[in-house]
């Protein structure tokens, strides 16, 4: 399997639509732990995107030049922590695929990896902290050791996802120990953090898109 | 809830348009980027510039700040969001007069990353010296031995006003952190929420809270405090309030102290003065002198219900900071 940007574009595409969808819920998640504004962030930081998809990038051929706008643009529209946080996921992700108009299986293995990290690394948190690095540790951990040993994308990336669920999920029974949230104590018990989940969407709907495009392509 | 508003995706923009238009011997937007506002003083060569900034929603936290006495730049947030680094980097950029620029700001997670992004963009693309001075005054947001964990509310308008005097005075970058770092370290504040605020774009309540209940330690955001009940008397709340400052740190028979009584946003001046008049009882029993008072609303969270006290303990070089003149759009003190 090789992607274009033009995948990028689409890729992003969808999510601008599924925050849409979501931001409601996302909203809803936060109000138990902050000051529920998650969904309305994430829809102020990917309609800039799509934007800037529709314009400035609509002819990019470059991959990573994609990305590295897409996140630029996010934080440059929303600050607050997961402007930073996302930002740093897409602009390490980017660094991986410099200046390729294509890129293959290992390449693509290379980004998300670098993803993960890159968030972890910019917010200095734990796995057991509630919050976004719960979805993606797992993620990009089994993402790296399955690929490893199968060399096998789709199925690495498959079993990557339900780790990332996995993650998300176990953030409901969590202590809040960073962001605002962490000043909630035991209350923050019970409810599942709005960035490990806006986080799983986002890496799954990298799953439904390729899934998307190997149904086609067939 | 009610709001006088055109489009809640715009709400920022525009009250920065008519804040800019309001005031245009004080203030003026950088055409570089919308969110990043400076004084329209002249700035004096060599003074240390003072950089404010975080969520919108608070006013007049932050970009009220901006004037003589006080803060020279401020990069304006989403609502209850940090900037992000682009404002913030525009405004270091403007109000460098080669003495380097100090950035105030309160501590939450996004703000840190923010602030932090743009410190390391002005030293490695501009070669701007920037230092970090963190408000962390809230008694009721972590433990006593954690006072790093601490969130910043109202206390930032000490911090900014100590940090301001000192640019001012003429003191290098070192020394302006020195006295902002001082300020936070004697300041502490605890408050009380009686009713929500609602974000603009989504409507709902920050947090529930029933008719007859109060929150005690109440964020600036709505997060959850530390011990919700019946709602008390003003008398019996300022004494809780107080209490716990004290409990907290040393202010001892003769020592001086500012006092900030703050609104949230829709509790009024009356119930402000009612609260500032118990807690002027209990400073004076304890042999505490008031040394200058501020009761309004100075840090607000929309149209949230409550208000704050705060005390900063003073010496000699605290207390010419606050004597220090301000002139700015929305704070004046002579």
């Amino acid at each position: 399997m090789v992607l274009t940007a033009q995948d990028f574009r689409n890729y992003f595409k969808q999510i601008v639509e599924m925050i849409e969808e979501e931001k409601d819920y996302l909203c809803e998640l936060d109000r138990k732990l902050g000051d529920g504004d998650h969904g309305v962030t994430m829809s102020i930081g990917w309609q800039a995107v799509n934007e800037k998809l529709d314009n400035e990038l609509s002819q990019e051929e470059d991959c990573s030049k994609v990305s590295i706008v897409a996140g630029k643009t996010f934080l440059s529209a929303v600050g607050s922590s997961v402007g930073p946080l996302y930002a740093t996921g897409f602009m390490r992700g980017a660094k991986e695929i410099k200046g390729q108009t294509e890129v293959n299986e290992e390449d693509l293995v290379n980004y998300w990896v670098a993803f993960g990290k890159g968030i972890k690394e910019r917010g200095q948190a734990e796995v057991g902290d509630k919050t976004m690095v719960d979805t993606l540790e797992p993620f990009f951990r089994t993402l790296e050791e399955e690929y490893a040993s199968s060399r096998d994308f789709s199925e690495s990336f498959s079993r990557a996802v339900d780790a990332a669920k996995a993650g998300m999920e176990s953030t409901k029974d969590l202590l809040s120990k960073r962001g605002r949230s962490s000043r909630l104590g035991d209350r923050s018990i019970g409810a599942q953090d709005p960035g490990a989940t806006s986080a799983y969407l986002i890496v799954s709907k990298f799953q439904e898109y390729l899934q998307g495009e190997l149904a086609q392509a067939k | 809830m009610k709001k006088l508003m055109n489009d809640p995706r715009y709400v920022v923009e525009e009250m920065i348009e008519g804040y800019v238009k309001a005031h245009p011997d004080y203030i003026r937007q950088l055409p570089e980027n919308d969110r990043a506002l400076v004084t329209a003083k002249e700035t004096r060569e060599g003074k240390v510039g003072v950089l404010i900034g975080g969520g919108s929603g608070h006013e007049p936290g932050f970009l009220g700040y901006v004037g003589q006495g006080m803060a020279d730049g401020v990069a304006v947030g989403n609502i209850f969001a940090s900037p992000s680094p682009d404002p913030i980097l525009e405004v270091t950029k403007a109000i460098d007069k080669g003495a380097g620029v100090v950035y105030l700001y309160g501590n939450y997670a996004g703000d840190i990353m923010n602030f932090g992004m743009a410190a390391e963009m002005a030293d490695l693309e501009e070669d701007i010296r920037v230092e970090t001075a963190i408000a962390s005054d809230d008694v009721a947001s972590a433990p006593k031995d954690e006072k790093e964990k601490r969130r910043g509310i109202a206390g930032e308008f000490f911090i900014y006003k100590a940090a301001g005097a000192a640019a001012d005075f003429g003191y290098d970058l070192d020394e302006v952190v020195r006295v902002a770092k001082k300020a936070n370290d004697n300041t502490r504040s605890m408050g009380v929420g009686l009713s929500p605020c609602a974000l603009p774009q989504t409507g709902e309540p920050s947090f529930e809270i029933g008719e007859g209940e109060m929150e005690i330690g109440l964020g600036h955001h709505g997060e959850p405090g530390i011990e919700k009940g019946p709602l008390e008397t003003a008398d019996r709340v300022a004494d809780r309030l107080v209490n716990d400052i004290l409990e907290d740190i040393t202010i001892s028979r003769g020592d001086r102290v500012a006092v900030l009584v703050n609104g949230l946003g829709s509790t009024p001046l009356m119930e402000q003065y009612i609260v500032f008049r118990r807690v002027e009882q209990i400073l004076s029993e304890k042999g505490i002198e008031i040394y200058r008072s501020y009761v309004g609303n100075y840090i607000t969270s929309l149209e949230m219900g409550g208000l704050s006290v705060t005390l900063m303990k003073l010496d000699d070089e605290l207390a010419k900071t606050i004597d220090h003149p301000v002139d700015c759009p929305m704070f004046v003190q002579k």
